[in-house]
């Protein structure tokens, strides 16, 4: 199906959003074909400019194109097994990618590499880098002021937030080699140690002193970080590499039938992969034994609301109130469920961890824990064994509360790189791999994106603006409070809406920091949507057909924005993006607790009333998570790829999902 | 006539306290104030009806200032103005019949010195003088080529007077009194039975299986559905629960307690909800000449999603909240800010006001009504039928006289 398009193999780049610089399209990342007999010569001679020095090239986004060899089958398997000599090309893609975010703003990817936290042990590293590179570390420090105070409840995530601020960034550091070759656009690329030697002698021929320099340093610094975290972690990834360098059958050919010539391998495991690619359809609670079957492995024991409002039979609706105490008196008898799973499902019931983001947070990094505690059990596969159980747990959380499209993303992502381990690797370094991988997933794909984002929205803010934001969106809290700190006079008007008034955390953490706000509610919209020059609104989710999923109530303040002329800014991670199409709210949403909606503030009427009548089969209260915004009243996405047309979102899921970049 | 006027300032003290909610209740008291003052009004014998304007108007200036938001008020106040102005012209062409017989004996009535020259006139010119003042220039008024005095009321009123010192002059008097009372009776039991006006045409516009969604209470909504039940229709309703006062819940209440099948949603569900919606049906606080309404606070934003699913956008409006003004800039001039503690309690946000220490400001809006462009109204249910917000400043100018459009 491939071999029509065939034709297209000719390596362009094409940029998506706006850039303000010329600059020359830096090469599509080419990854040689892992079963070709000769894959740097492929690598040559399909991308002309791979070669060329980069240094200078300014990529804030680009999107690789889908390169499409004539035997273009097993193209797809390459890209999911590491190369041994690309090392020094990627990372001069990746300067390249520095210097350019550099210019958008006062970017500093080193800094921010190491994720929100620098310990000491990572200090070398930063500051090297940073002075190497010549970044301005006040900027640096500032933009990363603005960030902790502002975003997800690490706190609220997890017990220890040190402990595990630091693993993740001891884990981006000891990675820091993998990383940088990850952002150049490899899925996954080991260093080992022959390949660096490889790559120190390609260096040598190709490119400049500095350049050598700076991936000695990066190298350097990786290694004392490697040992300062743990020797043996060190090692294992050390010797972790080198299954993966060598070239291997993929692991999941054991279970295909066995066939003679390598490329019918191949065309079978893209088959497969095609067919896991297409999205699941989502289940329907009026189906009667779906639900039926799926209550028999439930955790949770639900008991439907009696009351169920017609329109939403599709969706779960259970009684709430008991789940809790339910789930909370099990704690000690479950054990087929990690504990950290396990509380983290606990938060998610409870609502203590709210936000897309932090719930996908904590989510990344139960699962961390729960890979570092997993034994495989012994006749048993550690693939398929360790897949099941993350199956398990994700109903778990899914019984807890349904899953939002980004954490169905993560999910997707550990899966894939579950799929993708070498089976030669040992039960603790595969572990060690996957634990890696997710603690790149939420630096990469969340708080370095968010970053990004930051850095791009804030350069739509101008002085004497009147932003207008709704709810809590941890991106544009950060956008407004950076805009904040970098002199930029504004004024900020909350738009609120009942049940959860989340818009009351954001306006207590801006007015704290010096921020003059408005407070409203949304169905004051009209009123105060006159004074608004600029409506920034954050999302759950983005599906490929441009529509906005967001907290409900976003669609109501896009709809006025537009109908006022106010142009609407969405900030959303890439990881978000969504393949799937949605046209109203009610086909896929999540209900609440209809009781939020029942109880008013008691000072307003009498409080019984809604007690009193609350058995009452006529009377329903429906609480609406999400609703689904369309893409005419969306004038802007800011992702971490750049500023983009919401009619992008479709071309940047499938280049990038096929690249295997986007997660 | 003390006690009128202490009736007067109690009542403009409850407008200013906003004491009185509802537009309904608004307009009931005011009529009820008005017919008092024109009951307890001394008429002098010369130009009755022109003492009773003045006295109506003297009333009304102060309660419109007491709450100019409260649009009722004015509208009430013209509407009384306008049955006195009818009630005497109805006297002077009643009396117009008899001037031509009287012809004669009308020279030698001449203790009315106002009336000097005027029965001369002819009866055609008093009555077309007369309608052009009731009734806002039409074409006809204009082709007539009728010179437009504005001394006719007066010369109406005492033309009439002049007609009545022959017959019976007390009762005549007495008769204008008599007659404006009645027709101010009949104005309060309109106001008070337009709600089943507007429920009677329920049935047509509610259709089996229906999904009706609502914002604000209005007791006019509420009648209108309860109406089409009856009737035997079901349908479904979504009530937009009206943040920050929640009048949603309390017709949700009242909706449920008679049986229909009831969902309350919160506001910002409107745009989520609307797609299954088959129809919007509000209560209007007032309507105004040009067809927009203004409305419970978030009406707009229903409205405008409305549209976008061209869903029917209704508005229910009893006869006393057509409006005779046309707006200008009517989501901040005919507005009202309600208390920031129904958003934010202060104690939990006291600790952000210092205004010092580097530390920002807070302002909270919490504006009362909402403004809803014509365009975006698809039909209008008044006591008198449907009608489409292109012709509202038609059926206004029914119900008021030109004379009282600025009061």
């Amino acid at each position: 199906m491939d071999t029509r398009r065939g034709a297209l193999a000719v390596p362009k780049v094409r940029r998506v959003g706006f850039f303000t610089s010329i600059e020359p399209p830096p090469e599509s990342s080419q990854r040689p074909n892992r079963s070709q007999s000769g894959p740097v010569e492929a690598t040559t001679s399909s991308s002309p400019l791979s070669n060329s020095p980069s240094g200078n090239l300014i990529s804030p986004v680009l999107i690789p194109p889908s390169r499409h060899h004539s035997d273009n089958l097993t193209t797809r398997v390459a890209a999911a097994a590491p190369v041994p000599v690309p090392g020094p090309a990627a990372f001069r893609r990746y300067l390249a990618q520095d210097r350019s975010l550099l210019h958008v703003g006062s970017y500093n990817p080193p800094d921010s590499l190491l994720g929100t936290s620098t310990p000491s042990s990572n200090g070398e590293f930063s500051e090297d880098s940073a002075s190497l590179f010549g970044f301005q570390r006040s900027d640096s420090t500032k933009l990363s002021a603005s960030f902790p105070n502002g975003g997800f409840d690490l706190t609220l995530a997890v017990r220890a937030p040190q402990e595990s601020e630091t693993k993740i960034a001891t884990a981006s550091a000891s990675e820091g080699k993998k990383k940088i070759a990850k952002v150049s656009g490899k899925s996954e690329s080991v260093t080992t140690k022959p390949q660096k030697e490889k790559e120190q002698k390609a260096l040598k021929d190709k490119t400049t002193k500095a350049e050598r320099r700076a991936i000695q340093e990066a190298q350097r610094a990786a290694k004392a970080a490697a040992k300062g975290e743990g020797s043996r972690r060190a090692d294992e990834s050390g010797r972790a590499n080198p299954g993966k360098a060598t070239k291997k059958p993929q692991p999941k050919k054991e279970r295909l039938p066995v066939t003679s010539s390598v490329s019918e391998k191949t065309a079978v495991a893209v088959e497969k992969e095609k067919r896991m690619d297409v999205p699941q359809t989502l289940m329907q609670y009026d189906d009667r034994s779906r639900v039926d079957k799926a209550k028999r492995r439930a955790v949770v024991e639900q008991t439907e609301s009696k009351n169920k409002v017609e329109l939403f039979l599709h969706l779960p609706q259970y009684e709430r109130g008991n789940q809790l105490p339910n789930l909370s008196s099990n704690f000690f008898t479950l054990d087929s469920i990690h504990h950290a799973v396990y509380k983290v499902g606990l938060q998610h019931l409870a609502g203590d961890i709210s936000g897309d983001n932090a719930r996908c947070i904590a989510m990344l990094q139960a699962f961390q824990e729960a890979i570092e505690d997993y034994i495989t059990p012994p006749m048993k596969d550690l693939t398929m064994d360790l897949t099941t159980k993350i199956n398990g747990y994700v109903s778990f959380l899914i019984e807890c509360r349904p899953l939002s499209m980004s954490m169905g993303n993560a999910i997707r992502f550990l899966k894939n790189q579950i799929r993708k381990l070498p089976v030669n690797l040992s039960e603790s370094e595969a572990k060690i791999s996957l634990c890696s991988d997710i603690g790149r997933f939420i630096d990469e794909k969340i708080i370095l994106a968010d970053k990004a984002i930051v850095q791009h929205a804030v350069t739509k803010i101008r002085d004497g603006e009147v932003l207008l934001t709704y709810g809590f969106s941890c991106v544009v809290e950060m956008i407004l409070l950076y805009a904040h700190e970098i002199g930029k006079k504004f004024r900020v008007v909350i738009v609120d809406s009942r049940p959860n008034l989340e818009g009351q955390k954001l306006l207590r953490r801006l007015v704290t920091r010096g921020l003059d706000c408005t407070y409203t509610h949304i169905n004051a919209i009209s009123y105060i949507m006159r004074e608004a020059t600029r409506v920034f609104l954050g999302a759950s989710s983005i599906f490929s057909n441009g529509t906005l999923y967001a907290r409900v109530g976003t669609a109501c303040i896009a709809m006025v924005a537009n109908a006022f002329s106010v142009p609407v800014i969405v900030c959303c991670e890439a990881y978000k993006f969504h393949e799937r199409v949605l046209l109203d709210s009610i086909c896929s949403n999540e209900l609440g607790d209809p009781d939020a909606v029942a109880n008013i503030p008691s000072f307003r009427t009498n409080a019984k009333h809604s007690k009193t009548i609350n058995n009452n089969k006529n009377l329903q209260f429906l609480n609406l998570m999400y609703d689904s915004t369309p893409s005419e009243y969306i004038s802007m996405i800011v992702s971490d790829y750049g500023m983009i047309p919401p009619t992008s979102i479709p071309v940047i899921v499938r280049e990038y999902r096929r690249e295997h970049l986007l997660l | 006539m003390p006690d009128v006027q202490s009736t007067v300032v109690e009542f403009v003290n409850k407008l200013r306290k906003r004491k009185i909610e509802g537009s309904q209740a608004t307009a009931k008291c005011t009529v009820e104030l008005l017919r008092s003052v024109i009951s307890h009004q001394r008429v002098p014998h010369a130009n009755q009806a022109a003492a009773l304007i003045d006295a109506v108007k003297a009333v009304g200036e102060q309660l419109v200032a007491a709450n100019p938001v409260e649009l009722a008020v004015g509208n009430v106040v013209r509407r009384v103005l306008h049955i006195i102005r009818e009630e005497d012209l109805s006297l002077t062409t009643a009396a117009m019949g008899g001037l031509d017989l009287l012809d004669a004996s009308d020279d030698d009535d001449v203790d009315n010195c106002k009336g000097i020259g005027y029965p001369a006139m002819s009866a055609a010119v008093v009555a077309a003088a007369a309608r052009s003042t009731l009734r806002p220039p039409s074409l006809q008024t204009l082709l007539e080529g009728t010179p437009e005095s504005a001394t006719v009321p007066y010369t109406s009123s005492s033309g009439a007077d002049s007609e009545s010192k022959t017959a019976d002059k007390s009762s005549l008097t007495r008769k204008l009194k008599h007659d404006v009372i009645e027709g101010v009776n009949q104005l309060i039991h309109e106001i008070a039975g337009c709600h089943e006006q507007i429920a009677e045409q329920a049935i047509e516009h509610i259709h089996q299986n229906e999904v009706i969604l609502t914002l604000g209470s209005s007791r006019t909504v509420l009648e209108f559905m309860c109406a089409a039940k009856e009737k035997k229709r079901s349908f479904r309703v979504f009530v937009a629960e009206g943040a920050p006062r929640y009048q949603g819940h309390l017709l949700a209440k009242e909706l449920v307690a008679r049986g229909l099948q009831t969902t309350v949603i919160t506001d910002s569900a409107v745009f989520a909800m609307i797609s299954r919606v088959n129809m919007v049906i509000i209560g209007a606080h007032a309507v105004m000449a040009n067809g927009g309404v203004i409305g419970p606070v978030g009406v707009n934003m229903a409205a405008l999603a409305a549209q976008k699913h061209a869903v029917p956008f209704v508005v229910l409006a009893g006869s006393h909240k057509l409006c005779p003004l046309y707006p200008h800039n009517p989501e901040v001039l005919l507005n009202e800010l309600r208390s920031p503690s129904e958003l934010l309690d202060f104690g939990e946000f006291s600790d952000c006001l210092d205004f010092g220490a580097g530390s920002g400001s807070i302002q909270v809006v919490n504006p009362t009504f909402d403004y809803v462009p014509p365009n975006l109204v698809s039909l209008f249910i008044t006591d008198t039928g449907g009608h489409n917000p292109s012709y509202m400043y038609r059926l206004i100018a029914d119900y008021y006289s030109a004379d009282d459009l600025v009061m």
